[in-house]
């Protein structure tokens, strides 16, 4: 493997961390995480839709939406909200499909959550994100130069945050039986367990990769 | 009537905050807080977005076909979020490169979502208008609160002014970097949900 390709890899599950250093997909992150088993669900279809949306994002932006793609002087580039979260939705829908002919038992634990993904800012934040690095030096290790880097971004992701969301779980399996005060019962105490978490994802950014 | 449009304004700035409460658009809550400048320019672009989206929705909604009723919200939220976007980028650049992605991911911020489906989707335009306006201010009241908390202990300052005297300083006080690093926007965020609860005992989980 590639140098580069290993530290973007590297870097996009513990640096970078999609819940920890950008609190991107908060939402489904806190709702679903009360077990271990939806959590991993979960976890890994937001890994899947990552991974295919991002490259399909990616080509969108350089040969659509990026200056001079489409022909000399257009620059569309005020589009890419709008086709992003289209081609996000459209994939979800796909992938929603899938699920619920092939694996029905997952399709019901995951419930609402599934259709949620659309709106789930994990996806849309890797790519506003990769379109930032898109315009990046490319001596940069952050830059991401072709397809090859933007799926293995988009992998790093995806599993940084079906780690967040299965330590989190883990976590409040146990905590269900400790004496937590009234008031920080649910919510507070997660708040404050994700928090430590993040505390703890910090040590990796002293790592020079 | 009328005081049921209170009502639906008021409730999500006090008791049923879209964030403390319905749970609904932390990302976003989280990741710009670290000043209070780009933490109000967030909360002020949320709630226009949120009034003008339900208000659009709701005067669609009886001619949206079910099926693909996310894909027009995202559409209308991502159309008006965009327009928002290139307004931040032309009057206040500095700080829509500050916000960053954060712009765009209010598209997928669930407050637009819960409130376009839960609100809108029955309610006629003005009550939509309110209830967009009343919860993009019970958001924004959050962000200040956590912005105001962290500017103030992680860097000394308000909205880049120093607030903090000198001498403060010079006995040997310092900034508490922690304070600009996300984990500390969780933990701020625990404790207003903390001291919320703790007031009202209603809205404690059991």
């Amino acid at each position: 493997m590639d140098n580069n390709l290993l530290s973007l890899f590297v870097r996009s599950i513990f640096i970078d961390n999609m819940i920890f250093a950008f609190f991107l997909g908060m939402c489904s992150y806190l709702a679903v995480s009360k077990n271990v088993k939806t959590a991993v669900g979960l976890g890994l279809a937001v890994t899947f839709v990552l991974v295919v949306t991002l490259p399909v994002n990616y080509l969108l932006q350089t040969k659509v939406l990026a200056p001079d793609a489409i022909s000399e002087g257009v620059d569309l580039s005020f589009l890419s909200f709008i086709l992003f979260i289209a081609v996000i939705a459209g994939i979800v829908q796909l992938v929603e499909m899938v699920v619920e002919r092939y694996a029905p038992a997952l399709y019901a634990s995951l419930g609402i959550f599934l259709p949620l993904i659309a709106v789930n800012c994990a996806i849309m934040g890797a790519s506003l994100f990769m379109q930032q690095r898109i315009e990046m030096d490319p001596t940069n290790t952050q830059a991401i130069k072709n397809v090859t880097d933007a799926l293995v971004y988009a992998l790093g992701s995806g599993i940084g945050w079906l780690l967040a969301i299965v330590g989190l779980a883990a976590i409040r399996e146990k905590m269900a039986y400790s004496d937590v005060p009234a008031p920080l019962k649910g919510l507070g105490i997660t708040f404050i367990t994700v928090g430590l978490m993040a505390m703890a994802f910090m040590c990796f950014s002293g790592l020079k990769i | 009537m009328a005081k049921k449009n209170k009502e639906t304004f008021l409730n999500p700035i006090g008791i049923n905050n879209p964030v403390t409460v319905q749970v609904l658009g932390i990302c976003s809550a989280l990741a710009v807080t670290a000043k209070l400048e780009p933490a109000i320019v967030m909360g002020i672009s949320v709630t226009i977005i949120v009034a003008f989206a339900n208000v659009i929705i709701s005067l669609m909604r009886n001619t949206i076909p079910n099926r693909i009723r996310i894909i027009v919200q995202l559409v209308v939220v991502a159309a008006l979020v965009t327009v928002v976007s290139e307004v931040l980028k032309a009057f206040a650049y500095d700080v829509s490169v500050q916000l960053s992605v954060y712009v765009g991911l209010i598209i997928t911020n669930c407050i637009l979502m819960g409130r376009l489906e839960a609100f809108a989707m029955q309610n006629g335009p003005w009550e939509s208008f309110l209830d967009g306006v009343g919860n993009g201010l019970g958001y924004a009241k959050i962000l200040v609160i956590v912005g105001f908390v962290r500017e103030l202990l992680g860097s000394g300052t308000l909205l880049g002014f120093k607030v903090l005297p000198q001498c403060f300083y010079e006995a040997g006080y310092l900034n508490n970097g922690l304070m600009l690093m996300p984990p500390m926007a969780l933990i701020i965020l625990a404790c207003i949900i903390w001291v919320q609860r703790s007031r009202n005992k209603d809205l404690q989980e059991k």
